[in-house]
């Protein structure tokens, strides 16, 4: 393979067209292992498009994309892309954890079944493993006494922080995150946000796309900031939130800030 | 008042506020309602007088009514129904998935046949396909298995094969399936595509995600729709009486066809129908529960 081998993503000239409307237009960004990547960008801008191309709910239509050494979606045999499997491409994402903005947890199943059901369909775990593990998360995002609940008898925040657990579940090397409070209210807003600073603190590799600038100021490791499918400025969170070089990313920030 | 004029303080309100009272001694007097216990006296007059009619008209002839109910010919017609509409609803459904599937398919060729299925099957009246099938035997005199357009391997005679049973559940089945096919296709289209974004992001495998996540949430919007459906498959098996099956309706006819007592004969299927018609809805209250969990309503 082509990518470097220190980092744990990488990303190179991927461009993606929703029919005529190009969303994303030649992005290039790596992430190293441990760190937290916080996206930042005004609505429309491509970040969760670029997250969604990152465990290949998207394909992308140019450039590749890498995660853990091995390419998303495709195989690579000398100068020829083969499009993987639908099959391959599912095993590849249980090394991806992806949390969504709407939480889709499965209505019908509760916390618990929600929490396994990928370790015993996906990994072929034991149900007992599988239970045993779930039960760790339960109590490492604070809901143990939920594991019967069904995710309607949830608050927002609970579903979410359920969600994490469950894309904990796999063990996966990296987590994306898409806008993963934008849905609480917000009061709920900071009982996730502790979940992910938890997350954060003991070095899983997360790249999250949000509107929360104190947690990118707090927790971020790199911050990415993009418009119109491009990374206009990419660094420390001291040097893009305080002293970004370019304009357009000092006109995002005076208004979120 | 009106709810439109939003005065900041209303001075009849005032007026009318309770004062000099305590709560506890105002009591509170219902508003009445005349025309409803008119309403209830003419409707309960006019079933008093049907049930009357039921029991005192000597033309329902309970008596026949109930020599035959429990007859052996009429039990083992109620049973040729009932596996007429097992069939037919089973091997319907079963179609039924696959053609859903087809038009949610990726493949514009696969979408056009099933909706070219659903379009036929939709369009011809059960009673003209149901003698199509009976007559197969006229248009194919054999049915050969073996490679399309190539050498066969066995052949049956059409007629042995398509027997009139056969022929009704083929019917039916095929009928049956155009319509299983959209209510399931409608059902799946139900479940939000966060559920399978969600299901793929996890890795969960393409069928578990069938069996586990979107069919679970589809059976909800597919019951209530399907029940229906099997009700009238169920009364409609009485259809296949023009192919001279010893079905429910079929088999009272003969029957009052020898001796002449339509009415009470006609109630005797008419019972059947009814008894086994809740049968079939307390069934499908008791489905329907098992796949509302986690639901709110």
């Amino acid at each position: 393979m082509s990518a470097p081998s220190d980092a744990m993503v990488e990303i190179r000239s991927v461009h993606k067209k929703f029919g005529s409307l190009e969303v994303l237009r030649g992005i290039d960004l790596s992430v190293r292992p441990g760190e937290v990547t916080v996206v930042l960008g005004p609505s429309g801008s491509g970040k969760s498009t670029l997250l969604r191309t990152i465990n290949h709910l998207e394909k992308v239509d140019q450039g590749w994309i890498s995660v853990d050494g091995t390419l998303v979606g495709y195989r690579r045999d000398g100068n020829k892309l083969y499009e993987l499997r639908e099959r391959e491409v599912l095993r590849q994402r249980t090394k991806i954890g992806f949390v969504f903005q709407n939480f889709n947890l499965f209505p019908h199943l509760t916390v618990l079944e929600n929490i396994i059901e990928a370790p015993v369909s996906a990994l072929g775990r034991p149900r007992k493993t599988a239970v045993a593990a779930a039960e760790k998360l339960l109590e490492r995002v604070g809901l143990t006494d939920k594991a019967t609940a069904y995710p309607a008898q949830l608050s927002g925040g609970q579903q979410q922080r359920v969600a994490i657990a469950r894309a904990l579940a796999l063990e996966p090397r990296l987590l994306l995150f898409d806008e993963p409070t934008s849905a609480l209210d917000p009061e709920l807003v900071g009982e996730v946000l502790d979940v992910m600073k938890d997350l954060a603190h003991v070095g899983t590799t997360m790249i999250v796309v949000t509107h929360e600038i104190g947690f990118a100021r707090e927790v971020a490791d790199t911050v990415v900031f993009m418009d119109e499918g491009r990374i206009v400025e990419q660094g420390p969170p001291a040097d893009v939130l305080d002293h970004p070089t370019q304009e357009r990313t000092r006109a995002f920030l005076s208004k979120v800030l | 008042m009106s709810l439109t004029s939003d005065p900041p303080i209303d001075p009849p309100a005032v007026k009318e506020a309770p004062s000099g009272a305590g709560p506890d001694e105002l009591t509170v007097v219902p508003v009445r309602h005349p025309w409803r216990w008119v309403a209830i006296a003419a409707t309960a007059v006019l079933l008093a007088q049907f049930l009357n009619g039921l029991i005192t008209n000597p033309g329902w002839e309970w008596d026949v009514f109930a020599q035959f109910f429990t007859a052996p010919t009429i039990l083992k017609a109620v049973w040729v129904t009932l596996q007429l509409t097992f069939y037919g609803t089973a091997i319907g459904f079963a179609l039924g998935v696959v053609l859903a599937f087809m038009r949610l398919s990726a493949s514009g060729f696969l979408r056009t046949v099933a909706y070219g299925y659903i379009w036929a099957f939709r369009s011809i009246p059960l009673i003209v396909q149901l003698l199509f099938w009976f007559n197969l035997a006229y248009l194919y005199k054999e049915l050969t298995f073996g490679i399309p357009f190539g050498p066969g391997f066995f052949s049956f005679d059409t007629m042995n094969l398509v027997g009139a049973m056969s022929a009704a559940v083929l019917g039916l089945a095929l009928h049956q399936a155009a319509y299983a096919a959209e209510i399931v296709r409608g059902g799946v289209l139900a479940v939000g595509s966060g559920q399978l974004e969600a299901a793929a992001a996890l890795g969960i495998p393409k069928f578990r995600q069938l069996r586990r996540i979107v069919l679970p949430q589809a059976m909800r919007s597919i019951l209530p729709n399907a029940a229906n459906e099997i009700i009238s498959l169920f009364k409609g098996t009485s259809i296949v009486s023009v192919m001279a099956i010893g079905e429910l309706f079929y088999q009272v006819q003969v029957v009052y066809g020898r001796n002449g007592r339509v009415v009470p004969l006609l109630m005797v299927a008419t019972v059947w129908y009814i008894l086994l018609t809740t049968v079939l809805s307390v069934l499908q209250h008791y489905v329907e529960r098992h796949y509302a969990k986690g639901a709110v309503r």
